[in-house]
């Protein structure tokens, strides 16, 4: 057991794989020299060298397609992109290469890249650099689509996912990295969903960022005798449906948390879940939370408006409760 | 009398399928009692009633479809016919302006309200029979929410527990075997003297008023039970408590499994005519959960009768504290030696399990041999 954070936890499962595995190595825009934009790979360059810690130009197609060749080639790429927003510049690459090709091969050619990108706001980066597009990815058939939210998973979930055949997409909540932890385990699974806090009176369900304010929200729901569960979805494709519609059944209300904007988002879907597995098990409409459908702002208080909070979950919560 | 016709739910409907009546005959029934569950095309619609009364005949069996405006059934509304149209046209301050022009004014509709029940809460309500127009919601905006029907569920007379009451069975029946020496006898008896006074008795009478041969089961067995003794009463406390009355406990069987053997009361003074509507509507009440309490924990003795889906003869298990379980099988036709011919002749095979403890064989065998005699002369039931 070892206390880290969330970044160094990242950075230390890059050193595991990178010893355990020659054929795993690292490629994006600043990772060598200057350490990754949120300074994930720091140290890396010295250590492993600029053979397997490559500096690319500023070219996420171009980059991310040398990881599909590369992955298909044999080898067992990580692709860093900085921020979701840029991986749209690599868009075609991930979503009409990485996704199809074991399917239009006739399952010749499967291609073993793992993608990890920052997503999510908080940080005052504005309407260009704070989305949280990870809902839009997970749209995708044949991607899985991972948020790690705690120390575990920021360690456990790479491993699992050079290990899997099939292009893998990380999504790193950029409030997430300076958070500190405790690592206990040293394997993660990328199939389930995790329940984070058990309870009876409601369930709430979100991924990456939002678990720590959702978590929050509960023990506020708690002080007020409202037993909330609190269910962290770990993986947004393939959705763990079996573990939402258990929560559901057992407690009959369901809030999600998303930080991506409201229409067409990830809690969308986990709601149309719920309403065709759980209906008859319900005893309020599903509640949503989600960001407002707006750029995301600059200044911080109006940023902070924008985006889930605490005190809001617990208004939908207690809304769903009655 | 006014009858009650299939509703029309919307301009689109044309027929509607009768699920369940939720009132038997004789039931009293008030203006905006839900009688009835009709099937539609838009789901399941509980239906009410705009007369107060009594429910005097169901005209239509569930699982029936019919047109709108088929009568489907009959309430007693205790005045003549005549009279009901008469106070709106002497009555000056209740201007008629409908009445006047149309023949058959439209029933006013009860106050509409709109009462918000959760997926969960209907589902539990429907498994449960609870009936979620008389419990208040605690959820959002009001709604009933499946913690409002569970909570309402222990005092809602209507519903069943099927595991409750597989539970029940199992501790009762464990008991009996555990703890009563049952001996059985078997008799068969010759029911054409029965068999063909019910036919002439019901040759005349509507199909709701025909007597049927497990009346006569029942009537014949608590009149020879009443004269004999030692098959009637408790077994409690180490000794027997002969009864003077005789309650027949009733096995009804219920849907989805489960037995109910609620009391008939005093089933050996009871016409048959009146024994008829009591069975009716203890198999009615039986088979919602409606049973009072009494009915529950009163009955002296315990008549199983197969019916017509049965085998030829059961062996009962007594039901603690009772002492004796009389059973029929289905009647059946079989060759009877009748003076020197072998003729085929309806037959049912009555049987005792009976309380070693309180009667023996020799009593028992007598018992049956009585219901025998007195099934020989159904006129005198």
């Amino acid at each position: 057991m070892t206390e880290l954070t969330y970044r160094e936890a990242v950075r230390q499962a890059h050193k595991d794989a990178l010893n355990a595995d020659e054929r795993v190595f690292l490629m994006g825009e600043d990772v060598g020299q200057y350490g990754g934009c949120y300074a994930v790979s720091k140290g890396l360059l010295e250590e492993f060298g600029p053979e397997r810690i490559r500096d690319t130009p500023l070219s996420e197609s171009g980059f991310t397609g040398a990881g599909i060749g590369a992955a298909l080639g044999g080898m067992r790429p990580i692709v860093e992109i900085m921020t979701v927003n840029f991986s749209l510049l690599a868009l075609d690459q991930i979503l009409n290469n990485a996704a199809t090709i074991r399917h239009m091969s006739g399952g010749q050619f499967n291609v073993p890249l793992v993608i990890r990108m920052a997503t999510g706001a908080g940080r005052q980066l504005a309407a260009q650099h704070s989305h949280s597009l990870e809902g839009w990815y997970a749209h995708i058939p044949g991607l899985k689509v991972l948020t790690p939210a705690t120390i575990d998973d920021a360690y456990g979930m790479l491993g699992a996912a050079l290990a899997d055949p099939d292009p893998v997409l990380i999504f790193e909540n950029v409030m997430l990295y300076n958070r500190p932890g405790i690592l206990e385990a040293r394997v993660a699974d990328i199939a389930s969903a995790a329940v984070r806090r058990p309870g009876k009176d409601i369930t709430l369900i979100t991924y990456g960022g939002s678990l720590w304010k959702t978590l929050e929200a509960a023990e506020t729901l708690a002080a007020e005798g409202i037993d909330a569960e609190v269910i962290d979805l770990r993986v947004l494709r393939p959705l763990d449906n079996a573990a939402i519609l258990a929560s559901v059944a057992k407690t009959r209300r369901a809030v999600v948390i998303d930080e991506g904007w409201r229409s067409g988002s990830l809690a969308a879907e986990v709601s149309a879940r719920i309403m065709e597995g759980a209906f008859w098990e319900l005893d309020a409409p599903v509640g949503r939370v989600c960001t407002a459908e707006v750029p995301i702002p600059y200044p911080k208080h109006l940023e902070d408006a924008a985006l889930p909070q605490a005190p809001v979950i617990v208004a939908a919560a207690k809304s769903a409760i009655g | 009398m006014a009858e009650f016709r299939m509703p029309s739910l919307g301009a689109d409907m044309e027929a509607g399928t009768l699920v369940e009546w939720l009132k038997a005959p004789g039931d009293i029934i008030t203006r905006g009692d839900i009688i009835a569950v009709i099937e539609t095309q838009k789901g399941a619609i509980e239906i009410e009633v705009f007369e107060s009364g009594e429910l005097t005949e169901l005209l239509v069996k569930p699982g029936t479809t019919v047109p709108v405006g088929t009568p489907i059934a009959v309430i007693n509304s205790g005045e003549p016919e005549t009279e009901v149209e008469h106070p709106q046209v002497v009555l000056p301050k209740i201007p008629p302006p409908q009445a006047a022009s149309t023949p058959s004014p439209e029933p006013e509709m009860p106050p509409y309200r709109t009462v918000k029940v959760s997926p969960a809460a209907r589902r539990l309500a429907s498994e449960r029979k609870v009936d979620i127009t008389k419990i208040a919601g605690t959820g959002p905006g009001g709604a009933i929410i499946s913690k409002d029907v569970i909570a309402n569920v222990s005092i809602q007379p209507r519903g069943l527990d099927l595991a409750e009451m597989r539970k029940a069975i199992a501790a009762a029946m464990a008991r009996s075997k555990r703890e009563i020496p049952h001996y059985y006898l078997s008799h068969t008896v010759d029911l054409t003297q029965a068999s063909e006074w019910l036919v002439q008795t019901n040759a005349d009478r509507l199909p709701a008023e025909r007597l049927l041969m497990g009346a006569l089961f029942l009537k014949a067995t608590a009149l020879a039970i009443a004269q004999r003794t030692g098959f009637n009463g408790h077994f409690t406390d180490g000794a027997f408590q002969p009864s003077g009355p005789v309650h027949t406990g009733v096995a009804i069987s219920i849907r989805g499994g489960g037995l109910v053997s609620p009391a008939l009361r005093d089933t050996n003074t009871l016409t048959l005519d009146n024994l008829m509507v009591k069975m009716r509507d203890l198999v009615n009440r039986a088979r919602q959960g409606r049973l009072r309490s009494s009915e529950i924990t009163d009955a002296t003795v315990t008549i199983s009768s197969l019916g017509e889906r049965g085998v030829e003869r059961l062996y009962g298990v007594i039901y603690p504290p009772q002492v004796a379980l009389v059973g029929f099988g289905r009647v059946t036709r079989k060759p009877v030696v009748v003076g020197d011919a072998v003729l085929p002749r309806p037959t049912v095979v009555v049987t005792l399990a009976a309380d070693h403890r309180v009667s023996d064989g020799q009593a028992g065998a007598r018992l049956l041999a009585d219901i025998d005699t007195l099934l020989q002369k159904p006129e005198t039931l």
